[in-house]
């Protein structure tokens, strides 16, 4: 399509941001998110924004931040993850029960959780690109798959994670700065680094951009959508390994109860990645999350009904994609 | 080599980068090209003209690899060579750039270029190495100032993007670089940078390949030209042996043979049922036009001359925008198909796989479609008026009167040939009761034999008291069936002429000459500004004479293919 | 891909007259419908014989009517999905919808007979509003539906709650309930459920609608190519929210049907849209849009329902049928999308 485009080349701000190769800072997200705390701080009191309130804030946001990251992946090579929900009840189960109270079997654990993993994202990846199915219906599939197995085998709590592990879930360095956060800004960190600076990060933008270009220039499209559903699924495993850390123990309704799938899928697209791929990234998806958990916070300091909150949440996530779309001015666009 | 017209140059020149020889391609039966010989060196810019459907864009996707010649030899400095992918294409040395290009808008410049060739160390990107190659290419294209390797496509002019097609070639260190009507959609300044580009290329030793019907630009750039009719190849000979008169000439000049229907009488056309006066929107300008029942008027034109457009505007898919638009002396205003539709106007679009019809429903379901759309009360109106039920009895009689070869009513039209596709799409507005019936390019992919029938088809519904609209880029057939043919040239009308018109008188107005109005190559119709050149005086001839209003059209005359 | 697909030789060849469409013979349509689900009808035929094989029983009348009420809400919120999915959507908010459905019903009613008429009519009102937020928010917000409708599921779960002060107040009113638990007293067969009546109302209509009327048709055109369609006059926007409007009327009966006979609870719609959304896909539908079939939905969703009762009589694990049913699902999908891809 030859539109005649404006040349904004010239603008400052996008100068500045391009000066900076910052383009995927998604600043806009970050803004609201500015603007978000600010109204806390008005509303709610300083206490708001203090650094035990913020820390707090962040602990909350660790678990779907990670597996946001890799939903983001998913999302922007142009599929999408429904199955993650379960896959981390799943890990939380097989890992607490390996682990079984015994520090010596962590490692083991581990182990465990990112083969299943694996394996999972493997499945996922192959159905969307060999077996050329929707990804919306087909990672259903999984999931429920994943959650006839759960269910038949599980009806409680099992396991138990070795006081050692949970140091992940509740430690802190230096007595303030939580271990958990770190794991999600580690995450994140790996995630922002593969879709900057790693081929597979350049062909998968490129391959949600349009997978007809991205072919014509050698790309190997299947490849890179299973890497990504592979990639997603490991940190739906790594979600699930802190979420043992923090419940001591496996749970097999984490994963529905926590939403980690709708949520994630949530997280991203507010984030400002456009739900068909090729653009946004992993630091919009993180201000999203954030901001998810800052308004959840705001919403809990004032007392607003838990109900309520639901409310908001669908509001506020429609109201966000609702802008992104509209001034993305797009004609026909897709409406699933 | 075959007899075609033989090589004048000046210099002969004892390299050959690209022979071709006797190239051929059909599709599907119908000959698309036929025994096409070339013999480039390097260092040229070799234009190719014909009128639409001569078969330049076949020609120039075998040289890019994009189809595969069903005869002939290609060679590349020596090499025979055949290609079965345009990557393959790519990596011996040819690019192509297309009308619409192949980019990523939400990519960086630097990340488009390099797309799956990108520098790597292992798993990561040698970002520095990407950007420095990028500014390199830039460079060479003295561009590196006003285009930065990080700025996303969808930030950037179309002039910018399609330099980055151009970077993007040069980085396969392209020996041979092809581009499709560059220039469609650039402003005069524009247009002046990319000639500058294209001439530095053609020092530095590339083989240009330049498609456009523009043919003032091509007396600029030009070394050589072929001119291509219907697949043949009618000459290949220096630009300096040829005028702008006589390419339009060898463009076209056929036997027309007797086989369409019979015009219509003076009597026969009736009052104006539709007229457009001063019709204007981003696309075109000042559009006068007048259809009267019973006639055929043919809307003849290059593509990218806005004929689409006008069709467009007056069915409300991208409405006018000043001007007025009258309905049996009424004037209406048309913003949406919708309304056309029950002003009874019926649109037969060029390409009716994506916009004529619905491809996994059935015959049925297509025809009765915009019938099913009008109010209750219209229906009941219609049926009283015709006594043949909606439906499938409805649709059967229309079968039968457009002839239509389906196995059944039921059939997905997906499966139908591309004639009885176009029946279907033609059933689908006489269901509705058109009267008044835009036709764009309704004949096209479609072979004789059915072309006929088409043609009755039509001229039928004329003799009948439709207003017909008919644009075409077959010249024969716009002088066979029309009663008055108009000719747009550049987004807007360059004239009108009586049915008894020559390709060439019609030719000469599409490409902005105008024979006996007072225009001439240096000096396009359409130019009220006299002949102002824009880059100083050293140059004997410019292409920059086009008013503001010549370039808005944008070139976006539907989707060529 | 060429432009220039000529049909050889038309003219010499001797025109035969197209075939008249299957509707215009009698029984056609039936014909149309039964081709369109054959696929699916074979499964369900296998897994009913099956069935019966285990447990004779099946074919006592009480057995199998019970049966039928039992998947009665699931065929009608399928069919209602349907409609949204042949326009190219997803609606994923109708689960939530169940659940406001029977709160609703319960707390405004408290038990009171005489309630039933306002609380039907306002569950509708609840219903057509609902349907007519998430298309307008897809067709002019251009929010995708998926998001839309996952919005729309938040917005339900916490509205109704925290209008109802936290948990499912009031009782649902005998004869509100009749229509999911009570039946006719009938001669030969003995109880005929309301609910069974409900539901081959709603598919006389669905089908009705879908294959038989110009809204239908102009559904089928909008998801099978919505440039074509708008060029022929269809309004798109305006059908596309017509679907959603009926995929939430859909979910409405189906929660007064579910409400009828399992009462009111928190979870009475969780995950019923996934199920939903499964049927459609067993019943053939192309996901965006274009091609599905009435018929052919009810018999995804049937089959559905009757695997599971069979995978019950064989003794699996009651977790484990969703685990079955996952994989009927990525059969499906998979199915689909290679057949989609060998078409072209």
């Amino acid at each position: 399509m030859s539109i005649l485009t404006e040349d904004r080349s010239d603008d400052p701000v996008r100068s500045l941001l391009t000066k900076f190769d910052l383009t995927d800072m998604q600043s806009g997200v970050w803004l609201v998110l500015l603007a978000v705390m600010v109204l806390g701080w008005i509303l709610v009191g300083p206490d708001f924004v203090s650094g035990g309130n913020m820390t707090n804030m962040m602990v909350r946001a660790v678990p779907l931040g990670i597996v946001a990251m890799g939903q983001t992946l998913v999302i922007l090579g142009g599929s999408l993850d429904l199955s993650v929900a379960y896959l981390i009840s799943v890990v939380t189960v097989l890992s607490a029960s390996v682990m079984d109270g015994d520090p010596n079997n962590i490692p083991l654990a581990i182990a465990v959780a990112l083969a299943v993993g694996v394996g999972v994202g493997l499945v996922n990846g192959l159905l969307v690109t060999k077996g050329r199915a929707n990804p919306l219906i087909v990672t259903l599939g999984t999931g429920l798959v994943m959650k006839g197995l759960l269910s038949s085998r599980f009806a409680a709590q099992t396991g138990s994670a070795p006081r050692e592990f949970q140091i992940l879930g509740y430690g802190r360095i230096g007595g303030w700065l939580p271990l958990s956060v770190l794991l999600l800004l580690a995450v994140f960190m790996i995630a922002w680094w593969m879709t900057r600076s790693t081929r597979f990060g350049y062909h998968l933008y490129s391959v949600g951009g349009s997978k007809e270009i991205a072919r014509l220039s050698g790309v190997r499209d299947d490849r890179v959508i299973i890497g990504a559903h592979v990639w997603c699924s490991v940190t739906a495993a790594i979600t699930g390994i802190f979420l043992v850390a923090r419940l001591g123990a496996g749970s097999p309704w984490v994963g529905p109860e926590g939403v980690y799938d709708l949520e994630s899928i949530a997280a991203v697209v507010v984030g400002g990645t456009a739900l068909l791929g090729g653009r946004g990234g992993v630091p919009g998806t993180l201000a999203g999350v954030l901001l998810l958990a800052v308004l959840d916070n705001m919403f809990n300091a004032l007392q607003v009904d838990g109900f309520l909150k639901s409310v908001l949440r669908g509001v506020i996530i429609i109201a966000a994609v609702a802008s992104y779309a509209l001034r993305s001015k797009r004609k026909d666009v897709d409406i699933a | 080599m075959n007899g075609t017209a033989s090589e004048a140059q000046v210099d002969p020149e004892p390299t050959t980068l690209l022979r071709l020889e006797g190239i051929s391609k059909s599709f599907r039966d119908v000959e698309v090209l036929r025994d096409i010989d070339l013999d480039c060196p390097p260092g040229e810019v070799h234009a190719i003209v014909g009128e639409n459907g001569a078969g330049k864009s076949t020609l120039v996707k075998i040289i890019a690899g994009a189809h595969q010649p069903d005869r002939g030899s290609l060679t590349l400095d020596g090499e025979h060579l055949s290609f079965h992918h345009p990557r393959q294409a790519q990596a011996a040395g040819v690019s192509i750039i297309y009308q619409e290009f192949n980019l990523l808008t939400d990519r960086t410049v630097a990340q488009n270029i390099f797309l799956g060739r990108e520098p790597t160390k292992g798993p990561l990107i040698e970002s520095r190495k990407l950007e420095e190659d990028t500014v390199a290419l830039l460079e060479q294209l003295n561009v590196s100032g006003s285009i930065s390797p990080r700025a996303k496509i969808s930030d950037l002019s179309v002039a910018k993007q399609q330099i980055v097609e151009i970077a993007k070639a040069l980085s396969f260190e392209s020996r041979i670089l092809i581009m499709d009507e560059p220039t469609a959609s650039l402003a005069p300044p524009e247009v002046e940078a990319l000639f500058d580009i294209v001439e530095q290329l053609r020092q530095r030793g590339m083989l240009i390949f330049y498609v456009s019907h523009r043919l003032h630009e091509i007396f600029t750039l030009a070394d050589r030209v072929t001119v291509l009719k219907d697949g043949d190849q009618v000459t290949t000979t220096g630009i300096d042996s040829l005028t702008p008169d006589s390419i339009v000439r060898l463009m076209v000049g056929r036997e027309l043979s007797d086989y369409f229907p019979e015009g219509a009488d003076q009597d026969q056309i009736g009052d104006v049922r539709l007229r457009v006066h001063g019709g204007s929107n981003h696309l075109v300008s000042d559009i006068d036009l007048e259809v009267r029942a019973g006639e055929i008027v043919g809307l003849a034109g290059l593509e990218g001359s806005g004929r689409t457009e006008v069709a467009e505007a007056i069915f409300g898919v991208e409405p006018f925008e000043a001007g007025t638009l009258e309905l049996d002396g009424e004037s209406v205003s048309i913003r949406r198909p919708r309304q056309a539709i029950d002003h009874r106007i019926g649109f037969v679009t060029e390409d009716r796989k994506s916009q004529g019809l619905i491809l996994p429903l059935s015959v049925l379901s297509n025809s009765m479609l915009p019938l099913y759309t009008l109010s209750r009360r219209e229906r009941r109106e219609r049926e009283e008026v015709h006594e043949v039920p909606e439906g499938s009895s409805l649709t059967m009689q229309l079968a039968d009167r457009v002839d239509l070869r389906a196995a059944s009513l039921d059939q997905e039209v997906r499966f139908l040939s591309g004639g009885n596709q176009q029946k279907v799409v033609f059933a689908k507005w006489l269901a509705s009761d058109s009267s008044i019936l835009l036709f764009d390019e309704p004949t096209r992919g479609i072979d004789v034999g059915a072309k006929a029938g088409i043609h009755d088809l039509m001229r039928g519904l004329a003799n009948r008291g439709a207003a017909v609209l008919m644009i075409s880029s077959e010249l024969p057939e716009v002088i066979g069936m029309s009663d008055r043919i108009v000719v747009m040239s550049h987004g807007r009308v360059a004239g009108e002429l009586p049915s008894g018109a020559s390709e060439a008188d019609i030719m000469l107005l599409a490409t902005g000459q105008s024979h006996g109005r007072g225009g001439d190559v240096l000096h396009p119709v359409g130019d009220e500004e006299g002949s102002s050149t824009e880059t100083g005086g050293d140059e004997p001839t410019t292409v920059s004479d086009d008013t503001e209003d010549d370039y808005r059209e944008h070139g976006s005359e539907g989707v060529s293919r | 891909m060429s432009d220039t697909t000529p049909q050889t030789g038309d003219r010499q060849v001797q025109r035969q007259r197209p075939a008249p469409s299957r509707r215009d013979r009698f029984g056609g349509y039936a014909l149309e419908h039964l081709k369109a689900s054959a696929p699916i009808l074979a499964v369900l035929i296998v897994i009913l014989v099956s069935i019966i094989f285990l447990n004779p029983a099946f074919l006592d009348p009480p057995v199998f009517l019970a049966f039928l009420r039992r998947t009665a809400p699931l065929i009608i919120l399928a069919l209602g999905q349907l409609f949204v999915i042949v326009s190219g959507g997803f609606d994923l908010s109708v689960g939530s919808l169940i659940t406001v459905t029977v709160v609703v019903a319960a707390a405004v009613s408290a038990g009171d007979p005489d309630a039933l008429i306002p609380v039907m009519a306002l569950l509708l009102v609840i219903g057509l509003l609902v349907g007519l937020i998430n298309g307008l928010i897809v067709t002019q917000l251009k929010v995708p539906s998926i998001i839309t409708t996952l919005g729309m599921l938040l917005i339900l779960r916490g509205a109704v709650f925290y209008w109802a002060g936290g948990s499912p107040t009031g009782a649902l009113a005998d004869n509100f309930r009749q229509f999911g638990r009570e039946a006719f007293d009938l001669p030969l067969i003995g109880q005929l459920p309301y609910a069974v009546i409900v539901v081959v109302l709603v598919a006389l209509i669905a089908t009705r609608l879908l294959h038989h009327t110009t809204f239908g048709h102009q559904l089928l055109a909008t998801g099978g190519g919505a440039r074509a369609a708008v060029m022929t006059g269809v309004n798109i926007a305006r059908i596309r929210v017509f679907a959603f409007v009926l995929s939430a009327l859909s979910a409405v009966i189906a929660g007064i049907l579910l409400g009828g006979f399992a009462g009111v609870s928190a979870q009475v719609g969780q995950g019923y849209e996934f199920q939903a959304i499964s049927a459609v896909v067993l019943g053939g539908a192309a996901i965006g849009g274009g091609r599905g079939s009435a018929v052919a939905t009810v018999v995804g969703a049937l089959t559905l329902e009757a695997l599971f009762m069979l995978l019950n009589l064989l003794g699996l694990p009651q977790p484990l049928r969703e685990t079955v049913q996952g994989l009927i699902l990525i059969g499906a999908v998979v199915y689909a999308g290679l057949r989609l891809q060998r078409a072209g």
